[in-house]
């Protein structure tokens, strides 16, 4: 099931006039550096940039705070991942910024509808996590992770260009906007012991109580970390099997699927949700913010941290190559602002980062800010963006601090040389 | 002015078409090129170059997986299939020779219809509360005793695929089927009553033949719906049952555009194939 909403937001009011007249001034010195003529105020105001991604991060409240800030308009259209991408490589015209995940650069940025951002007009980019830098670490200690690191797939010389060594260029094929860390969520209520081991997705005990996430890479990675932590399967690079791991791996996977193992396979984030709702499964892999989105509806769930580490993911902003001009500074003005602290201290409040952790810092309250990243205990009330109350003074964070997040990443979602056949592969273990 | 009419005249059958035939070339027709030509591409992984190559379709009939996933579908199509026809001929029975007032009929059939003012997406998702592990029914079975566990093979299996197709796709058998019994001369039935038939032998041998067009009909639009539906299996399986539109469905999803092209167009020949041979048997014309 895919969810599809059309959102947007026009409010015009004195105060946004105001804001747009503030960020026109921005732009028109922007303007002047790419050689374009001045933005002037009255036609920024005409501009609508429509982003199409991902529900977690395109909501009619985020929208409307990026169109209050920057007085032109933000629509953001909400699809799921397999239609960003399918979108990006067919429709690049049907939006003017794409929000894919890393793991689908290698589809999308090649087709040659993409240009380049540069970073020099990225006001913010000093401060964006080594992880997207050529160390590909937010600091020394964290750990690299297998698979397809995002740095390993962003930096290009021109449209399509293949990607170059990290840190080699001063063009990226989109800028980073947000990551975070899969793990297992589970029910403590029904599994009534500790979970400290991703092998515990392939435990007897919770027979046909299991999901997969139901995307064949994602899914195979997921089942990749079970199979190691177990033993079962070695792999040189789980972000990237050969032939051999992919038969090895599904070898298990049916043998599992046999004994009524995995309950569902599932594919949106609602779905992910009902299955920990309704219990119909008590273990599964799922998202953070599915995690707290099963918890606001009063059914205790936990994002489980493991010591085998994390599955990571981030995701990052496309320009197509039709915005140009006017509408081309303004894109630049909204990638700024992104990066610039408010909507980290958003997403920071629904469970995921963006990737300046400095300036997200400055947006929130020091309380917050020990509770979302440093994973200490909640010294107030924690609210979401809504002014909802999501933790009691006193909770901890579940999944730890940001370092203990995105410091042991075991490994990125990624696309596999050998995609085509675990596809197949993942086939044969649907119809077994 | 004569001969200006009759050359409307004509042409006017030609005319009467253009319009449909051009929807039809530019909406139908033409995707499925894009579909044949896509489906010799090259897929690297990534990316679906242009090529000429029949390695998409050579995989396709060597890959042990192309078996598995038709006989799973078709599997589910003939259960589905036969459901559908027995409650759709039984349903359309009653309305046509039960119920007499003709108000009360076309009542009783625009209340089969209610049920499409919503989507059928939403008519499968409705299932899910209903046959979870924690669901109603399950609810019900435990509370009056009889059984102690939740009915696992309630949701997330083949079954509850079955049961939302069969929900769904009746009323497309119970329409075809209202419409060629309603057409059937009372004086048929009439005669056999007087000519000593039984009741059964009446339906045998007087309504059943007589229906054979509105079976053909229903029988299309149920198999063409469930042979292309990736939806319910998704939802209610758990994508968990190997069907070929669901294969389709995680190739597209890996971007493998040039395979499930192929894959595609092999489903589309099938259904094509089915159609045909249903009219072959049944003379659908004389119902129109």
């Amino acid at each position: 099931m895919s969810v599809s909403k059309r959102k947007k937001t026009n409010s015009v009011s004195r105060r946004t006039v105001l804001k747009g007249t503030a960020a026109a001034a921005g732009v028109g010195a922007a303007a002047t550096l790419g050689g374009f003529p001045t933005v002037w105020a009255q036609d920024l105001k005409d501009i609508t940039i429509r982003q199409l991604g991902l529900a977690v991060s395109n909501m009619d409240p985020f929208a409307k705070m990026a169109t209050d800030a920057l007085g032109f308009t933000v629509e953001q259209t909400a699809v799921d991942l397999g239609t960003v991408g399918n979108r990006g490589i067919t429709q690049p015209k049907s939006f003017d910024l794409l929000e894919p995940a890393y793991m689908q650069f290698k589809f999308v940025w090649p087709t040659g509808n993409f240009q380049p951002v540069d970073v020099n007009r990225l006001s913010e980019w000093d401060k964006v996590s080594g992880i997207y830098k050529e160390s590909g670490k937010g600091w020394d200690d964290a750990w690299l992770g297998d698979g397809q690191r995002p740095n390993s797939v962003m930096y290009v010389d021109g449209a399509g260009s293949d990607f170059k060594a990290p840190g080699s260029t001063d063009q990226v094929a989109a800028m980073p906007i947000l990551h975070n860390a899969d793990t297992l969520g589970i029910r403590p209520d029904e599994i009534g012991r500790p979970i400290s081991s991703w092998g515990e997705l392939l435990n007897d005990e919770f027979n046909g109580k299991t999901a997969l996430v139901g995307f064949p890479a994602i899914g195979g990675m997921d089942a990749a970390m079970a199979l190691e932590a177990l033993g079962l399967v070695s792999y040189a690079d789980k972000g990237n099997m050969t032939k051999a791991e992919i038969d090895a791996t599904f070898k298990q996977l049916i043998e599992w699927k046999k004994k009524g193992h995995f309950r569902a396979l599932w594919t949106t984030f609602n779905e992910s949700v009902n299955l920990m709702l309704s219990g119909e499964v008590v273990i599964q892999s799922m998202w953070s913010p599915a995690v707290t989105a099963v918890r606001a509806k009063g059914i205790p769930c936990v994002y489980q941290d493991l010591k085998e580490g994390y599955r990571s993911w981030s995701l990052a902003l496309m320009i197509p190559k039709h915005v140009e001009g006017k509408k081309l500074d303004a894109t630049y003005d909204y990638l700024n602002w992104y990066l610039s602290g408010p909507a980290g201290a958003f997403f920071a409040k629904q469970g995921y980062y963006v990737v300046t952790p400095e300036n997200t810092k400055k947006e929130l309250s020091p309380e917050e800010w020990d509770f979302w990243y440093e994973g200490k205990a909640a010294a107030t009330e924690i609210r979401d963006p809504f002014g909802n109350l999501l933790e009691k003074a006193g909770a901890i964070r579940d999944g730890g601090s940001y370092k203990n997040r995105m410091g042991r990443v075991a490994v990125w979602n990624s696309v596999m040389a050998e995609n085509e056949y675990l596809t197949e592969k993942w086939n044969e273990f649907v119809a077994s | 002015m004569a001969h200006l009419f009759e050359k409307i005249q004509r042409y006017s059958t030609a005319l009467q078409m253009t319009p449909l035939g051009i929807a039809l070339l530019l909406f139908l027709i033409g995707p499925i090129i894009v579909i044949l030509i896509t489906s010799f591409w090259k897929f690297n992984g990534f990316l679906t170059i242009p090529d000429f190559t029949v390695r998409n379709y050579v995989k396709l009939f060597t890959s042990g997986l192309t078996l598995d996933n038709y006989l799973e579908t078709i599997r589910i199509a003939a259960i589905v299939w036969i459901t559908t026809t027995v409650l759709g001929f039984i349903i359309a029975y009653y309305l046509v020779f039960d119920v007499l007032s003709l108000k009360a009929k076309m009542l009783l059939f625009l209340l089969c219809v209610v049920p499409f003012w919503t989507s059928g997406v939403i008519r499968m998702i409705a299932w899910i509360p209903f046959l979870g592990k924690e669901g109603v029914i399950n609810r019900v079975l435990m509370s009056i005793g009889i059984t102690d566990e939740p009915l696992e093979f309630l949701l997330f299996s083949e079954f509850a695929v079955i049961l939302s197709y069969v929900h769904v796709f009746t009323l497309f058998m119970v329409a075809p089927l209202f419409n060629t019994m309603a057409r059937i001369d009372p004086a048929l039935i009439e005669a056999a009553r007087d000519n000593g038939a039984k009741g059964w032998q009446i339906l045998l041998h007087v309504i059943i033949p007589l229906c054979k067009p509105g079976i053909a009909i229903g029988t299309i639009f149920v198999l063409s719906l469930t042979l292309s539906d990736f939806t319910a299996v998704r939802l209610l399986s758990g994508a968990n049952v190997g069907t070929v539109a669901l294969s389709i469905s995680n190739q597209i999803g890996s971007y493998n555009f040039a395979y499930s092209s192929a894959n595609s167009l092999f489903l589309l020949i099938v259904l094509l194939l089915i159609v045909g041979g249903i009219m072959r048997l049944v003379d659908v014309r004389k119902q129109l």
